[in-house]
């Protein structure tokens, strides 16, 4: 297959993305501004919501014109989509406040634009998300490949009920068991909320990230190892790891070469997934080590009702989900040659 | 197992170093399992030439490719029990270290598996494979490597080599496949060839051209051949001796003519009985042997085979109590039946020939 094609199917799977982010942004749309008329709400209440405490009647007829809330759903949507691409401008009474293109709208609470928030706290996020993808892709492989040579050994029967323990534990009770004996009682790491972004102070941002990466890694390596250790208990038994051992290969190459390398295709798959969805805010995580990212972000939206941040995090992490899969499509026809794009 | 390793050295000086290229002596492999001991490999001897075939025969489980996987030391060591001494060229097999033995495989002795699709990885390419093979066991630069694997490709009669040498397993054709296979064992010149049921995968027209190329690398190498398969036609097309295998051991051992046409045990006859002749008239169906092979945990008492066989109360009891020895009966034919000669002659004569 030449890099032509490679390019051509990762056009066509990059529209096939937009439909995608069109039709959660859709469905996101409508649950936030039909469902309300469906359940019978007056335009006028429904601003009212929006408005926030004691609305005004003025403060609702502004709400309802720079939200187009006369105008039908279908109109509604349109004019969030132009918003997007081209820009919009929001009449506020007299002033007109130009939204520049990609216009995500304005939060009802602060009434701050809604991307620039977004950009503000996704470094927090992705911080978080790509060290503990680090940490629990290392780990959790390591772990499953030797569980799966020693099969039925102490280490494999330890590793393995540890790993029961990490995928049955909640981050919100590892995450501040950790930071009671860590933190609080032995002071080796900095407490909940004392994230500082990278550009500000590297070492305190270090600092401040271990814990969460080694809280959220964990929960991820025991799921890994599990998987991983299955994958290569199945591998082993494969008719071409009899071959590779018949060449004379030393193990070592038999394993890490020859069995390995196909095992790690389908935990390719969910690795994919799993950074897509906290690349689009590590909620618990977030939360429980008070760090300032999407997913933070998105609680308070969300009970705040905070419409216009909700559909800004939600598209943002719909984008991650879509576009990490096709780098895992992409990517597994470069590791299994029988895989054809198309 | 210290105590054993300290210990074999000297018990295998005692014993003559063979002279024969490959020899088997007394070969066991049990695998302990919760419901008892499997023998799938109990007190098996053979010897092999090079430049010879034997074609080891028998049905599923009867210990055939237990015995080249225990040749070659790829059984799971964890779980399997082997005694015996298997003779490569000098060398004890058994009580060599698993890094001697891994030293040996590929480079000594190799071997072609059934299906060419799952025992070819499928994320390299056939040269690839091939180059790996080539270069764990001589230490040349990835070019020379190639050529030779290129040349390997060629001589197993893979059309255009050098373009065929960058494709993937998957789009090689089946017969294309097992050549490949085939290159990729002999790609290091080994003197002893094992092959495993190598045409079984395969169509029926291509699987004679299979048997062609290995006769013909035979000869070219010099090599010695196992032929393990349960079509009685490919042994009789490519080997010199024939193994007849039942339960875990040997119950014939003679020259393939002997074996057609001079079987000595009921279970060979059986085994012919039930191959489809198209060189015959068609007799009105084929025999197959009543009953299935015995489970390798709980063997028959006496003769392993008289549950099945029509001729054991001819031996008045004794096939039902005493196992029968493997006996030489004429020079180079061996079999293991309490019938006496003169009376399976007879029944051979009169029973079974007439009706192939």
């Amino acid at each position: 297959m030449g890099p032509f094609n490679v390019l051509a199917y990762i056009i066509r799977r990059l529209i096939g993305a937009v439909l995608m982010l069109l039709l959660v942004s859709l469905v996101t749309f409508g649950i936030f501004f039909w469902m309300p008329k469906l359940a019978g709400q007056t335009t006028d209440q429904i601003a009212a919501s929006y408005v926030g405490k004691a609305p005004t009647a003025e403060a609702i007829a502004a709400t309802k014109e720079r939200l187009h809330l006369d105008q039908p759903v279908v109109l509604q949507y349109g004019h969030y989509l132009k918003g997007i691409v081209a820009g919009q401008d929001f009449k506020a009474g007299p002033e007109v406040d130009h939204c520049p293109a990609p216009c995500l709208g304005y939060s009802f609470r602060t009434s701050q634009p809604v991307l620039p928030q977004l950009i503000d706290r996704a470094p927090a996020t992705l911080s978080l998300a790509a060290g503990a993808a680090l940490l629990w892709l290392v780990s959790g492989v390591t772990i499953g490949v030797l569980s799966a040579l020693r099969r039925g050994s102490f280490l494999d029967r330890a590793a393995m009920v540890i790993a029961l323990g990490g995928v049955s534990l909640p981050i919100y009770f590892t995450g501040l068991l950790s930071l009671a004996i860590f933190s609080y009682n032995l002071k080796i790491f900095p407490g909940g909320g004392s994230y500082r972004p990278f550009s500000e102070d590297p070492l305190h941002w270090f600092e401040s990230l271990v814990l969460p990466w080694v809280t959220l890694a964990f929960l991820y390596a025991a799921m890994y190892a599990r998987l991983t250790r299955a994958g290569m208990l199945e591998t082993l038994g494969e008719d071409y790891i009899r071959t590779a051992r018949a060449k004379g290969l030393p193990e070592k190459t038999v394993i890490t070469k020859h069995a390995l390398r196909s095992s790690l295709t389908p935990i390719l798959t969910v690795f994919g997934l799993d950074l897509g969805l906290l690349l689009g805010g590590a909620v618990l995580t977030e939360n429980t080590f008070s760090i300032p990212g999407l997913g933070q972000l998105a609680i308070a939206a969300i009970n705040g009702g905070d419409l216009p941040v909700v559909l800004g995090v939600t598209l943002l992490a719909a984008t991650f989900v879509v576009l990490l899969n096709l780098v895992v499509d992409v990517l597994y026809a470069a590791i299994d040659p029988r895989v054809r794009l198309g | 197992m210290t105590a054993s390793d300290e210990t074999a050295p000297a018990e295998f000086a005692e014993r003559a170093r063979p002279s024969a290229f490959l020899e088997v002596r007394d070969l066991k492999i049990h695998f302990p399992t919760d419901d008892g001991v499997v023998k799938s490999v109990d007190g098996l001897s053979f010897q092999l030439e090079r430049g010879r075939t034997l074609g080891i025969v028998g049905e599923s489980g009867s210990g055939k490719s237990v015995t080249s996987l225990g040749i070659l030391g790829l059984h799971n060591r964890q779980n399997a029990r082997v005694s015996g001494e298997i003779w490569l060229d000098g060398q004890e097999l058994v009580g060599s270290t698993p890094e001697q033995v891994r030293r040996l495989r590929g480079r000594q002795m190799a071997m072609i598996f059934q299906d060419p699709l799952s025992s070819m990885h499928p994320f390299y390419t056939v040269g690839k494979q091939i180059i790996e093979a080539y270069r764990v066991h001589n230490d040349v630069s990835k070019a020379v490597a190639r050529k030779h694997a290129i040349d390997m490709l060629g001589r197993v009669g893979i059309p255009k080599p050098d373009q065929r040498v960058d494709d993937y397993p998957h789009q090689f054709s089946g017969g294309m496949r097992q050549r490949a296979m085939i290159a990729m064992a002999l790609s290091c010149d080994p003197e002893l060839l094992i092959a495993d049921e190598p045409t079984t995968a395969l169509d029926v027209t291509v699987q004679a051209q299979i048997l062609d190329l290995i006769r013909d690398l035979q000869e070219e190498f010099n090599s010695a051949v196992i032929m393990i398969t349960h079509d009685l036609g490919v042994v009789a097309e490519l080997s010199d001796d024939i193994l007849v295998m039942y339960a875990g051991r040997c119950v014939e051992y003679a020259a393939v003519e002997d074996a057609f046409h001079r079987p000595l045990h009921p279970y060979t006859w059986g085994l012919l009985g039930s191959m489809p002749r198209l060189d015959r008239e068609r007799s009105e169906r084929l025999m197959p042997i009543k009953g299935s092979p015995p489970s390798l945990i709980n063997v028959p008492d006496g003769c392993p085979f008289h549950p099945r066989c029509p001729y054991g109360e001819l031996t008045g009891g004794k096939a039902d109590t005493e196992r029968p020895e493997l006996r030489e009966l004429e020079p180079g034919h061996k079999a293991a039946c309490h019938l006496p000669l003169e009376q399976r002659r007879e029944i051979w004569n009169a029973e079974i020939a007439p009706k192939l």
